[in-house]
């Protein structure tokens, strides 16, 4: 029988010599930490070499993280309210990225699929897409007042396009033949979408959403800007504007975690989604 | 009454004058010229010739991917429009649909049908079996080997109980040893089956080991230039002498239309 199974793994894998001193995954966890452990000894030292007071030393960092999380060291506005913030980001982050997910995906589809709405929208999209998100602010003042709803609009604004464009592309880079063998088995219509077009597009889908949650944190920072009492872009905000350095940069980090874990998520969901394609996997 | 059946078994597939220009901006390609062609119910028939002079088009057209210029085909006097599950085309690249697994891929059409789940999974399982890949029901398509994708592309359009099989090179991509195990195996499933074939191939070996008639394409434009029955016994042996005798026979007819041809190209 020729049919022997393609194996996913080699046969001839590479003859490993010697052991490794450390498991691969120990490694590689050992790498990832070690680089900020240096950055943040390079950060310390250059704070002490130039005596500035405009940028905190790291420990002082997280002293105000400390309290931000838990309280009882500064006992100021910020004190024990890292939840509150975290939470009316994510609220807005998650909104605005899935207002966007659940209009770009699929208008994505109709678009890459169907020629005669490709013609009717890719011209006024393609006109809209230069305009800088942040360029939206004032007008999104206008519709939606100072306030959380402007940032979620920014959000969605932010994440719609590349959810959208990444859509049209992974629908435009099916192979035909596949949505000629589908209709050659008697399937049309909106089946055809849901069991051969979305799917088909799926890995071209999520390049766009992770995209895509990258602006939308981005985003967030800009939209909480504009007078909104919570949130982590307001504490960065009001960093600013009290000159507590220290602040700023605790909600930088913060927003850094949020999104790094976000995006393990989406890959995760990514990796399972896409399991029939082991080369699309983050 | 004999004249009436023989007619009704004739007219299972009726191609009638059927021809294909392709317009590529200012110019235009006449891909197929009057082609007429009918074909019987439970028929083997190969369409073989140089590339290039139209089968893939014919194929095409037959399962209603593209639409004729002029002319029209008919399956049991029903004129094609456009692709119908009574049709089933076999891909040389296979074409299935990657996120699913083998067994996904071959209960699709039946899935359409929207048939109970019990029935469904009947079916699946005894095309699975068909095609040897009960093992392998699980795996997604890029677990597989050349010759495994295309039994279950085999599978697919089977178990979706089609009429007319239709094959566009279908083993041209697999090595010699995987083409010949799966040249018995369709030659098993068309007796068992009786499903009518046509299939697509540039090897005459291929063409006379498999089919009740071989029918001969020429480019430039792409029409048909001889309709040779094959009255071979089967099981056919490649090495017999009257098998080579008749490859020899169908060589002929293709390069007694290429030389000529290819000399007005050179002068
Ligand atoms: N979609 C198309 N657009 C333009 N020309 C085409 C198209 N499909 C086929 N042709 C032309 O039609 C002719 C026949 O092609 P084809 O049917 O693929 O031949 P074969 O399968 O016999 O090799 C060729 O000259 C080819 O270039
Ligand atoms: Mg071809």
């Amino acid at each position: 029988m020729e049919n022997a199974p393609v194996s996913t793994v080699s046969p001839e894998a590479p003859a490993v010599a010697s052991k490794p001193w450390l498991p691969e995954r120990v490694q590689s966890v050992l790498l990832a930490v070690a680089f900020p452990v240096l950055l943040v000894v390079l950060w310390h030292q250059l704070v002490v070499m130039t005596g500035t007071k405009l940028v905190p030393k790291p420990y002082q960092v997280g002293t105000m993280m400390w309290d931000f999380a838990f309280g009882g060291i500064h006992d100021d506005a910020f004190s024990g309210t890292i939840l509150t913030h975290l939470f009316a980001s994510m609220q807005r982050v998650y909104g605005g990225f899935a207002l966007a997910i659940v209009i770009g995906i699929p208008l994505g589809l109709l678009i890459g699929k169907v020629k005669i709405i490709r013609q009717l929208l890719d011209p006024t999209l393609s006109l809209l897409r230069p305009i800088p998100v942040t360029a939206w602010l004032p007008l999104s003042m206008i519709f939606f007042g100072l306030g959380p709803r402007s940032a979620v609009f920014l959000v969605f604004l932010g994440a719609f396009y590349p959810i959208l464009l990444n859509t049209i592309f992974g629908v435009r880079s099916v192979d035909p033949r596949l949505f000629e063998a589908a209709s050659m088995l008697g399937c049309d219509g909106s089946r055809m979408f849901r069991q051969v077009v979305l799917p088909a597009a799926m890995p071209g889908i999520f390049n766009g959403l992770r995209l895509a949650h990258g602006f939308a944190w981005i985003l967030i920072v800009v939209g909480e800007m504009t007078g909104v009492p919570t949130g982590l872009g307001s504490v960065i905000m009001d960093g600013r504007t009290l000159s507590r350095t220290d602040m700023v940069i605790t909600g930088m980090i913060i927003i850094g975690i949020a999104g790094f874990l976000t995006d393990r998520i989406i890959v995760c969901i990514n990796n399972w989604m896409l399991r029939w394609s082991p080369q699309h996997h983050g | 009454m004999v004249e009436n059946t023989a007619k009704a078994r004739r007219q299972f597939l009726s191609i009638r004058d059927v021809t294909k220009t392709f317009q590529l901006g200012a110019d235009s390609v006449q891909a197929l010229r009057s082609v007429n062609l009918t074909i019987d119910k439970g028929e083997f028939v190969c369409l073989i010739g140089a590339s290039g002079c139209g089968k893939s088009t014919l194929l095409r057209i037959i399962a209603g991917f593209e639409q004729p210029t002029s002319g029209q085909i008919c399956l049991h006097e029903n004129t094609i429009t456009g692709p119908g599950s009574d049709r089933g085309m076999v891909f040389q690249d296979y074409a299935l649909f990657p996120w699913m697994t083998v067994r996904e891929n071959i209960s699709f059409g039946p899935r359409q049908k929207g048939l109970a789940k019990k029935y469904i999974d009947e079916i699946t399982n005894e095309h699975l079996h068909m095609v040897g890949l009960e093992k392998f029901a699980d795996r997604y398509p890029m677990q597989l080997s050349g010759g495994m994708k295309q039994r279950v592309a085999i599978a697919r359009v089977l178990a979706n109980e089609c009429e007319l099989l239709l094959m566009d090179e279908p083993f041209g991509a697999l090595d010699a040893l995987t083409r010949e195990s799966l040249q018995q195996e369709l030659l098993e499933i068309w007796e068992r089956t009786k499903v009518t074939v046509i299939f697509v191939t540039h090897s005459v070996e291929e063409a006379v080991l498999l089919s009740d008639r071989v029918v001969v394409m020429t480019a430039g434009p792409g029409r048909i230039e001889a309709d040779v029955p094959i009255e071979l016994v089967r099981p056919r042996e490649v090495s017999a002498i009257d098998f080579n005798q008749v490859r020899r026979e169908i060589t002929q007819r293709l390069t007694s239309h290429v030389a000529p041809r290819e000399l007005k190209a050179v002068a």
